[in-house]
């Protein structure tokens, strides 16, 4: 007989070895997909997970892709640990690189050391100004945020489109979708010669400590906390609950804009359509995977943006579709969700004999 | 002013044409969510019922079977969510948002031999009175099969929830699941049943793009559908004949924006492309302002996890 149990307090350790396990997991059904689909599965894997991180332009691949993930999934810690669910980072990430850019495209031919943080500035705020949207509706509307953010989001990528294709193009670009280059000062700086490594790392370390700093050393990251395990209990305390949910919000739209600009001004260095890979939607497995812990999610990221990395790999040596990074993506989040299971029950594989009286 | 009546009764179908999927999947997500399970993964059983259908029309050259395959892969990707859900208490909103991104990508990976195979006629009913009949004729005639059921569906659903017994009970479990049980009823099977039937829902409805208003597989077509479903439901306030008129209204309105964009209007395409996403936003602004009527159509257990100890 199986009995299930809940269990009187959780385990640490358990806390934070479910996402290995989880990972685990996702590697084996990943194996028994690319078998089903026809593939070696063993060799499959090792060209997802290990052929792309074995040189160092891998490696440093990893960290450009691991940067806006983590900078993104810091600041949706704010909002999930207080129970308030941003879907839309993509959006605000879109917003961020929108107006950072349209700073970058009028210092085109400027050059200058206020140029970048200029730039840098006005992406946050973009991206913090897009994330109220949702948060002033819900406070005073009591809409909901899940369905206003993501709808932001498709608003956002048209609007990019229409700047790129109409008003903000280059005027000699042959028409096609994309912005004039930024000038050099408005690049990040590139950490080695021929990598695409840039200075984004830093914006996306700072804000880890930052997080850390807020969450576990101030009473404002207590009230967080609070809020989320606890509305009644929040609300019982005196927190100010609508000051709360617009400030993780504005959190974490300055983020998801950081991560917009960071993309623009480091490894593409213009406005186009695509900017961003989905980062936004990603970024929320990040920030779970990562158990909203910013040191957590510093890891988190980095696994998730190997699963970029490999459908990329995939993509050439086995012709999958680069989509299939999100379908590990799914699949880490179902395990991670299902193991966490364990962390509140325990189940207890009772002998028979113990029914017979 | 000159009106063409038969031009408007194209215009007419048209747009409820448009509405299909939407209607499907809302009143397939309604149920889920009147027994108090907010499945968010709708875009993604909708996008992988939208391949499974075409796949199998392609391999089997069976539009049937395609339909009930499809219908059969968002029940199988829902009976992820409700496992996860259900008997292992996860988050729905957490979960449901992995099923999206799980079904888009696997959706890709299915879909990737069959892009740019072209579709299937779907066969249409009543193609001689479509003809026939001017202006009713192109609204009501002329439509394939699932284009009638979508159309009937918003309508047994509300005789299924406010007049029959099941309804009920799935009412009981939405609004009070351990006043439920305690009356005997099984919670889970009921909530297993109703995520279950939104899957089934949800797969038709992406069917019905890939088979029949589209037919042909394109990476990503259900193009947030799932997502503006989702709002219809609260905009409907989970009451199934309003998921009919909001479904016509966002018809209504992408129609409109194709039609606009190929009169040559002076707004950018993208404007007009915009205004289904913003007229969510508006919408849910108007309906959710009234806290106290949001409240009271709302199942009271809306996405909270079930646990009874046994």
């Amino acid at each position: 007989m199986i009995k299930i149990e809940r269990r009187d307090e959780t385990s640490n350790l358990i806390y934070f070895l479910t996402p290995v396990l989880a990972i685990f997991l996702t590697l084996v059904t990943g194996a028994i997909i690319f078998y089903l689909l026809g593939f070696k599965p063993l060799e499959a894997l090792k060209f997802f997970f290990i052929t792309p991180i074995s040189d160092l332009y891998g490696l440093s691949e990893l960290l450009v892709k691991a940067t806006p993930l983590c900078l993104i999934a810091i600041g949706l810690s704010f909002c999930f640990k207080s129970n308030n669910w941003n879907i839309g980072a993509e959006g605000q990430l879109t917003f961020g690189g929108i107006v950072g850019g349209g700073v970058a495209l009028l210092f085109y031919n400027h050059e200058g050391f206020y140029v970048l943080p200029l730039i840098i500035l006005a992406g946050a705020i973009g991206g913090m100004i897009f994330a109220m949207i949702p948060a002033i509706l819900k406070i005073y509307f009591n809409t909901n945020e899940i369905l206003v953010s993501l709808m932001l989001v498709y608003i956002s990528k048209l609007l990019l489109d229409y700047l790129v294709v109409g008003p903000w193009s280059n005027p000699e670009g042959f028409n096609f979708p994309e912005t004039r280059q930024f000038s050099e000062s408005a690049r990040l700086p590139i950490l080695f010669e021929g990598l695409r490594i840039h200075a984004g790392i830093f914006i996306a370390l700072f804000s880890v400590f930052l997080a850390w700093v807020v969450l576990f050393k101030t009473y404002l990251g207590f009230q967080i906390k609070v809020s989320g395990l606890s509305l009644k209990t929040a609300k019982y305390a005196g927190f100010k609950g609508k000051t709360m949910i617009l400030l993780v919000f504005m959190v974490s739209g300055a983020c998801a804009g950081l991560a917009g600009v960071g993309e623009i001004t480091g490894p593409i260095g213009q406005l186009h359509r695509m900017i961003s890979p989905e980062y936004g939607f990603t970024a929320i497995i990040v920030a779970f995977l990562g158990r909203l812990n910013p040191i957590g999610i510093v890891f988190a990221s980095l696994i998730v943006a190997l699963t970029y990395l490999g459908a990329e790999t995939a993509q050439i040596f086995l012709q999958v579709p680069k989509y299939t990074g999100q379908v590990f993506q799914g699949m880490i989040l179902f395990f991670l969700l299902a193991s966490d299971f364990l962390l509140f029950f325990r189940i207890k594989f009772l002998g028979l004999k113990k029914y017979e009286y | 002013m000159n009106i063409d009546i038969n031009f408007l009764g194209i215009l007419i179908g048209a747009i409820m044409a448009s509405s299909v999927p939407l209607i499907l999947a809302a009143s397939g997500e309604l149920i889920t969510e009147r027994s108090g399970v907010l499945n968010l993964g709708v875009e993604g059983m909708m996008i992988i019922g939208a391949i499974s259908g075409f796949a199998l029309m392609v391999i089997t050259d069976n539009l049937f079977l395609a339909i009930i395959g499809s219908m059969l892969s968002g029940l199988l990707l829902s009976f992820i969510f409700g496992f996860l859900t259900q008997s292992l208490l996860t988050n729905h909103v957490a979960t449901g948002l992995a099923l999206t991104i799980f079904g888009i990508g696997l959706s890709a990976m299915i879909g990737k031999d069959f892009v740019g195979i072209p579709g299937k006629q779907f066969p249409l009913l009543f193609v001689n009175l479509k003809e026939a009949i001017p202006f009713f004729g192109p609204i009501f005639f002329g439509h394939s099969i699932v284009f009638y059921f979508a159309f009937l569906l918003p309508f047994g659903t509300n005789y299924f929830l406010k007049k029959t017994k099941i309804g009920l009970i799935v009412r009981a479990v939405g609004d009070s699941p351990l006043s439920a049980a305690n009356q005997g009823i099984n919670v889970l099977l009921v909530r297993y049943c109703c995520i279950l039937y939104g899957g089934a829902m949800c797969g038709l409805g992406g069917a019905y793009l890939s088979l029949i208003y589209t037919p042909q597989w394109i990476e990503n077509m259900t193009a947030g559908r799932g997502w503006i479903a989702l709002a219809l439901v609260v905009f409907a306030t989970w009451s199934p004949l309003k998921v009919l008129v909001g479904a016509i209204i966002f018809g209504g309105i992408t129609i409109l924006q194709l039609h606009m964009q190929a009169m040559g209007i002076r707004i950018p395409v993208q404007f007009l492309s915009a205004l289904p996403y913003i007229m969510t936003i508006v919408v849910l602004v108007i309906i959710s302002r009234d806290s106290r009527k949001i409240k009271l159509n709302t199942p009271t257990s809306l996405g909270q996890i079930f646990y009874k100890e046994k």
